[in-house]
């Protein structure tokens, strides 16, 4: 680029040169310091006591590797902390797969509904020699992730089915689920978790009692499929009616085309929207720690707010988290852009 | 036809049995729970006292003060962290939007560092750490920073200037803290930064896709007309962006009053939370609930009326 071009890009009227210089002294006076925080008086060793020495003048990475294991499986048995890793790991594995390319067409969708699946069986034992661990005692990284994987594979059909609904030749079928959509997208997340708290074992008739984590996995599913069934009539409506025409004039029946001509057309083409949604849902599952959940967010207030002596670091391990939902996301959206579906 | 026809009756007649059929079964399982523990039902605890206080409050509001005004007032405070959050976000999300657009190259780093940081991390968390930020990490009230004059922040929140008994009062430090103006908590000014932040990198993001969806021919055009690129991107592109821009930012503004319910989780007392409380007080979890999704339902018609009626403003105005 030439100087020219470098001057009128940095400043190029009065507003410009001045953001610029003005940028540029932000950065002279406050990267410096921030480094030397982060790194140069920064202590990596778990020492407590090496960590309050430093006043604050320094980050206490410390906390992490003291905290790691707690944050990241939460209050699962230490013994059998192969197993939340390794749940964590395939469904991790399979988002993985699909970002990086080695996942395509029809195989995407089995591929990131089987991991959670298996998950559960990991996770709670009590077959083939595991045993077992109730599901209050789950949490960290493969809760966040089991309640996302969970949450999509269960809300996807779902969110198909109610969008075939509402465009029903049935007025009845149509305005019930209209209002189901209006209303669940009407309400925050928390008033859904909080109704799937304390009224759904209201519902449910003497003698069931359904686990708090699978309460709220319902509470997820019907939230996320309302989203999800708006996406998938936005792609319904936006097909070309030439596809059904000609897949008539080849002599499809109606639940053919749809199988064969519409859906896969549909899916892919809301691919993005889709993936957006997994992105909204990956974050708002850290809500689940209001009903006392502890997945990421969860396990890390449990692993700092009763301990005095690492407390004040909990900025530090707050860093550590964000990063690991900022990397989450990002490949989730990978995932958007690479639109797996395409075969 | 005619088949087809009392089919689909038969079919409809059939859904409006389950549903109700259903709806009745629930009705009367929970029924019977809430006899078993002894819990009544009815709106009627509303006026009763709501024996809590909230923490903060527009509203004077006293343990024996009926439930209701406590709701209200935790209405109230929904409305006073939303309603001025909407506003600030739309402005930082605004300048935001720009800077992603801008021709400096660290303008452009610097939003676009902002918008995919604050996107990225779930509400939740940002509020926990502005929570953390405010309350552990300032000084205590005894040595509040002064950013202004008259303008102090320390672990008990922020003093402002503000009209207080003997008229306009400027805060001052006094023995035990800050004496005189207003006080804004450290609950209130994490729930505001958090939610203003997070809403603004969504709305940045909102307007920046609306700016490069225009045609490509309409920033040649106006550029070819002798227009400045600055003219060319306020008299030309902003105009026809936001009309674009406008319905994605209002479903973001109305997800701002959604997100103003993680208020619980930090101790503001919004709607949610005050819902919250009572529903342990009292055991009504049905009513208590039931106002939250009407409150909320109520809000997001309004603001889907207020989306159509600035849409409808906005439409192009047609050549007679």
């Amino acid at each position: 680029m030439s100087l020219a071009a470098l001057r009128r890009r940095f400043f190029g009227d009065a507003l410009n040169g001045a953001l610029t210089l003005l940028l540029i002294a932000a950065a002279i006076l406050w990267l410096p310091p921030l480094f030397r925080w982060a790194v140069l008086n920064a202590r990596f060793a778990p020492d407590v006591a090496a960590c309050e020495a430093l006043n604050r003048s320094g980050a206490c990475w410390g906390v992490v590797a003291e905290k790691a294991r707690f944050i990241l499986l939460g209050r699962y048995p230490a013994a059998e902390s192969w197993r939340p890793a390794l749940a964590a790991a395939l469904i991790a594995g399979s988002w993985l797969g699909v970002a990086f390319g080695g996942l395509r067409g029809n195989r995407v969708l089995p591929a990131l509904a089987l991991p959670p699946l298996l998950a559960v069986p990991l996770l709670g034992g009590g077959m083939g020699g595991l045993p077992t661990v109730p599901t209050e005692l789950w949490g960290g990284l493969p809760l966040t992730l089991l309640l996302t994987a969970a949450g999509m594979a269960g809300a996807l059909p779902l969110g198909i089915a109610v969008a075939y609904g509402r465009r029903s030749s049935l007025p009845v079928l149509r305005a019930l689920l209209t209002g189901y959509v209006e209303l669940a997208r009407g309400i925050p997340l928390i008033a859904a978790l909080f109704v799937a708290s304390f009224l759904l074992p209201l519902f449910f008739p003497d003698g069931v009692a359904i686990d708090m984590l699978w309460r709220v996995l319902i509470a997820i599913v019907l939230f996320a499929a309302a989203y999800l069934s708006e996406i998938v009539r936005g792609g319904l409506q936006a097909l070309r009616q030439e596809q059904l025409d000609a897949a008539a004039a080849l002599g499809f029946g109606y639940w053919q085309a749809q199988r064969w001509i519409v859906l896969p057309q549909v899916l892919r083409a809301v691919a993005p929207s889709l993936a957006n949604s997994a992105i909204a849902l990956f974050k708002d599952t850290s809500l689940v720690t209001i009903v006392s959940l502890y997945e990421l967010t969860g396990s890390l207030g449990l692993a700092l707010s009763g301990d005095a002596q690492w407390r004040p670091f909990y900025l530090e391990a707050w860093l550590f988290l964000a990063a690991i939902y900022w990397l989450g996301c990002a490949l989730l959206a990978r995932i958007s852009s690479a639109t797996p579906l395409r075969p | 036809m005619q088949i087809r026809q009392s089919a689909n009756r038969a079919l409809q007649a059939l859904i409006v049995v389950a549903v109700v059929g259903l709806f009745a079964l629930l009705a009367v399982t929970t029924a019977e729970h809430l006899q078993q523990r002894g819990i009544r039902s009815g709106f009627d605890f509303l006026l009763e006292p709501a024996g809590f206080t909230l923490g903060e409050s527009l509203l004077p509001v006293d343990a024996g003060d009926s439930t209701w005004l406590a709701f209200t007032a935790g209405l109230f405070n929904t409305l006073r962290v939303a309603l001025p959050g909407a506003a600030l976000a739309l402005g930082i999300g605004t300048l935001a939007g720009f800077g992603r657009l801008a021709d400096n190259p660290l303008v452009r780093g610097l939003a676009g560092a902002y918008v995919n940081a604050f996107r990225n991390i779930p509400l939740l968390l940002q509020l926990l750490a502005w929570y953390f930020i405010l309350t552990d990490l300032l000084p205590a009230a005894d040595a509040a920073l002064r950013l202004a004059p008259g303008v102090f922040v320390s672990k008990s929140g922020l003093a402002l200037p503000w009209w207080g008994d003997g008229g306009f009062e400027i805060p001052e430090p006094g023995g035990f803290g800050i004496d005189g103006g207003a006080r804004l908590t450290p609950e209130y000014l994490a729930m505001l930064i958090g939610l203003v932040l997070y809403s603004a990198a969504y709305i940045a993001e909102t307007l920046r896709a609306a700016v490069l969806a225009l045609p490509p021919g309409q920033r040649l055009a106006a550029l070819a007309l002798g227009m400045t690129p600055r003219q060319v991107f306020r008299l030309v592109l902003l105009p026809q962006a936001w009309r674009a821009a406008l319905p994605p930012v209002t479903s973001q503004l109305l997800n701002l009053f959604k997100n103003a319910s993680l208020a619980v989780a930090i101790g503001y007392p919004d709607l949610v939370s005050v819902a919250g409380t009572s529903l342990n007080q009292t055991g009504r979890a049905i009513e208590c609930l039931v106002i939250v999704i009407v409150v909320y339902l109520l809000l997001s018609l309004v603001a889907a009326a207020v989306s159509h009626a600035l849409e409808r403003r906005s439409q192009w105005e047609r050549p007679t």
